[in-house]
């Protein structure tokens, strides 16, 4: 690969670095108890929260840094998200 | 209208786990839309999601160093400009509150003076979090800090924060608010009106920090609307020199804002430290005051 | 015309779209007479009055990476202010071209000539040139568009000239017309730019895995401008009829004795000087350095390697070591037994007279040299 001249890259490539290996938990979301509300799409730091066919949403567990900010504002009448501890 | 389904910060980035800026930035690029340049100052943001070769961005992305974000924006507007891109493309500064507060401070008044069309986004963590929690222009009266530490004979930072939006209202700026990424749909607007305003406009946008500030990063909203309701950080919109919208609150007490973060547990231990945390009180009722938030 | 006046109708001629710009002696009658040309919209750019030559060169950066061509001139205390931006701008491959209006640092303060200020820049990877007159001062300015805006090339240069001894002069020179020089240059057409349409990321950090890479293709492309400038400058001489293909220039060198090395327009003292000494039947000899970065190591060990003594006139010096130019032709002649004698002098605008130039040479025949030249004794 030649070096980008001036130290440029075009987009793409962070997604090479799996940052779901930091991890310590993990988040497990129950869509059936999903409003759609999308509030965890719009405030993961990570951007891996995406929207399924059906509208619910699905955690990207290559990138999740397991912070649990989604478990933590999936609204109350929801709480769809809740995390686990990962198994060594 | 805000195009929630903007995605141009890309996953696989480095910020900390449960970071208010990347979760801030996500949200500023959506309220920016399509067509945007960012530039970045030197800092946990530009840190965090360009080590070469990945980067995170999606837009056209450039950082030169520390403190001339603004200085490099007005070299791009002026050559959009001549290059008659100027009514398409717009131009986005995203830099955290050391770069813009402290070193930037030359570079972002010459900016806004001369009025170049862009606008200014500071992510506002309250410190210089990417070289390990030093003490900025921006960090709040009594934080601990690396070099401001709290310690037998100080209770930590010593001087209020530096208010940075209205010197930029002196400057003539037709557009300066504040926001949170605690109030995601409102931070979305306010970037979307500034982006919008021609002329040099400036949003200060308060990000927790849950590394540099003490606490679980899942709290990271929780923490953010906490300085909301209890007046230290206020929302506001300065448009043309007034002000014209500042978010109402049932103001509490700063103590459960204060207990929450490790920078501001010496106030607490070993013992409750009155005379201190009524001078925080006393900041955050001015602050009440000056912007008409508290609901009667 | 005066040398600035000359230099801003030559900038015009290059069309640059960008121009920031803060004033500072000597440089000022440069950016004042840009402006005056835009204001009778005779360049159509835009001209951005900076609040410090720091931001000058952060806006030149911006409105490159945005696709423009553009100009900035600085010199002395400007340059030193911009240090951190001059290294940026080199890494980060921008062809931007700055005229520096050679003067003294600071302290103590001197808005007069000497070549300290681009000098210390030596390490930045830069590429600079030096101007005898202001028309090689005029003339640098086209090729240096040329040649940093070449793909193989992407760097930025320093065209520098003395200041007040070029820039306030006033000389007959042949501007060219704007024909020739969009014949020779042509819009700029950028290698990469910030386009939403192919977004790219400028600037990113290097870990220690990549940084050396990086420095070396620097290293490396700096090191090829010497061919480009060579290449290009040919190309000059056919188009505008003035040759810029060697990077260094002899003036009676072919069979000289002792041999003066100069850069700038000291060089026009020391050809006077040269005449007259040859005429006294003495065989001295000029080489005069066009270019200091890439230093043209071969070039110069070539064309001085039939000589017995090397004079150096370095109107700067490193202190607690040398004048650098006599460093680096020490360097280049390493190996020749050439004895090369370093002589400071013009510091802080000294004048420097024909008869300094022949007391050199008398001093560099006797053996003695490595000095600061033409001290006043009575203030020490």
């Amino acid at each position: 690969m030649a070096l980008g001249i001036g130290c440029t890259a075009r987009p793409g490539n962070s997604r090479n670095n799996k940052t779901g290996s930091w991890r310590v938990f993990y988040p497990v979301m129950d869509t059936e108890k999903c409003t759609k509300c999308g509030t965890c799409q719009l405030i993961c730091p990570e951007g891996c929260i995406n929207q399924n066919p059906d509208k619910t949403y699905s955690i990207d567990l290559d990138f999740c840094k397991g912070c649990g900010m989604c478990a933590e504002e999936c609204p109350d009448k929801a709480k769809a998200i809740h995390m686990v501890k990962e198994e060594k | 209208m805000v195009d929630r389904t903007i995605e141009n910060f890309d996953c696989g980035h480095r910020a900390c786990g449960g970071c208010g800026a990347s979760a801030a930035v996500r949200m500023i690029l959506k309220g920016a839309g399509k067509n945007t340049i960012v530039v970045s100052p030197t800092g946990c943001l530009e840190v965090f999601s360009t080590p070469y070769p990945e980067t995170a961005w999606k837009t056209p992305w450039i950082h030169s160093l520390f403190e001339n974000a603004s200085a490099v924006a007005s070299g791009i507007e002026a050559s959009l400009k001549k290059q008659g891109r100027l009514d398409k493309e717009k131009i986005l500064v995203i830099g955290g509150d050391g770069a813009t507060v402290d070193i930037g401070t030359l570079c972002i008044s010459g900016a806004f003076e001369r009025g170049h069309d862009f606008t200014y986004v500071c992510y506002d963590n309250e410190a210089y979090m990417n070289t390990g929690i030093q003490r900025s222009g921006a960090t709040p009266y009594d934080a601990d800090t690396t070099t401001s530490p709290a310690g037998v004979c100080s209770t930590g930072n010593n001087r209020p924060k530096k208010d940075l939006p209205q010197i930029l209202v002196a400057h003539g700026s037709p557009y300066v608010a504040t926001a949170t990424m605690a109030y995601p749909m409102d931070l979305m607007k306010k970037v979307e009106t500034a982006m919008n305003t021609k002329g040099p406009c400036y949003i200060q946008v308060h990000t927790p920090c849950c590394t540099g500030w003490g606490y679980d990063g899942a709290k990271t909203m929780e923490i953010g609307r906490m300085a909301v309701e209890c007046g230290l950080w206020v929302n506001y919109e300065i448009v043309n020199g007034e002000l014209t919208s500042a978010k109402k609150v049932k103001r509490v007490p700063v103590d459960d804002y204060l207990k929450a973060q490790k920078r501001f547990r010496h106030l607490f231990k070993p013992v409750r430290n009155d005379a201190e945390i009524a001078k925080i009180q006393a900041i955050a009722d001015k602050n009440a005051k000056k912007y008409g938030i508290d609901i009667e | 015309m005066e040398g600035s006046i000359a230099i801003a109708e030559t900038v015009r001629l290059c069309k640059p779209q960008v121009i920031p710009a803060y004033p500072i002696t000597p440089q000022t009658h440069i950016v004042e007479g840009l402006a005056s040309i835009i204001a009778d919209g005779r360049l159509d750019a835009e001209y951005i009055c900076v609040e410090s030559e720091f931001s000058a060169l952060s806006a030149c950066i911006g409105a490159s990476a945005a696709g423009s061509r553009v100009y900035s001139a600085t010199t002395s205390q400007g340059l030193a202010l911009m240090t951190e931006v001059v290294f940026n701008a080199a890494g980060m491959r921008l062809p931007i071209v700055m005229g520096i209006a050679n003067r003294a640092i600071s302290a103590p303060l001197s808005i007069w000539n000497d070549q300290q200020d681009s000098i210390m820049m030596r390490d930045s990877g830069w590429i600079q040139l030096y101007a005898e007159d202001n028309q090689e001062a005029i003339d640098m300015h086209i090729l240096a568009y040329k040649v940093c805006e070449d793909y193989n090339i992407l760097l930025p240069a320093f065209v520098c000239f003395d200041g007040f001894i070029l820039s306030h002069v006033y000389e007959p020179v042949d501007l060219p017309t704007q024909e020739l020089v969009d014949s020779f240059l042509g819009p700029f057409n950028p290698y990469q730019k910030l386009d939403p349409k192919d977004p790219i990321s400028f600037g990113m950090y290097a870990t220690p895995e990549y940084y050396m890479e990086f420095r070396y293709e620097h290293d490396q492309a700096v090191h090829r401008a010497a061919e480009a400038i060579k290449k290009y400058g040919k190309e000059f001489g056919e188009v505008f009829g003035r040759d810029y293909s060697e990077l260094v220039v002899g003036y009676k060198l072919e069979d000289a004795e002792t041999a003066i090395v100069a850069m700038g327009s000291i060089c026009g003292t020391v050809k006077d000087a040269i005449d007259e000494m040859r005429a006294e039947g003495k065989k001295v000899g000029l080489l005069n350095l066009r270019c200091f970065r890439p230093f043209p190591s071969t070039d110069v060990a070539k064309a001085l390697a039939h000589v017995n003594t090397i004079s150096v006139l370095d109107k700067n010096v490193s202190l607690g070591a040398k004048g650098a130019v006599a460093i680096e032709i020490k360097e280049a002649c390493y190996g020749s037994n050439i004895p090369v004698y370093d002589y400071i002098l013009g510091l802080g605008g000294r004048d420097v007279r024909k008869r300094d130039i022949k007391k050199i040479v008398e001093l560099a025949e006797k053996g003695e040299g490595d000095m600061f030249y033409g001290l006043r004794e009575e203030v020490l």
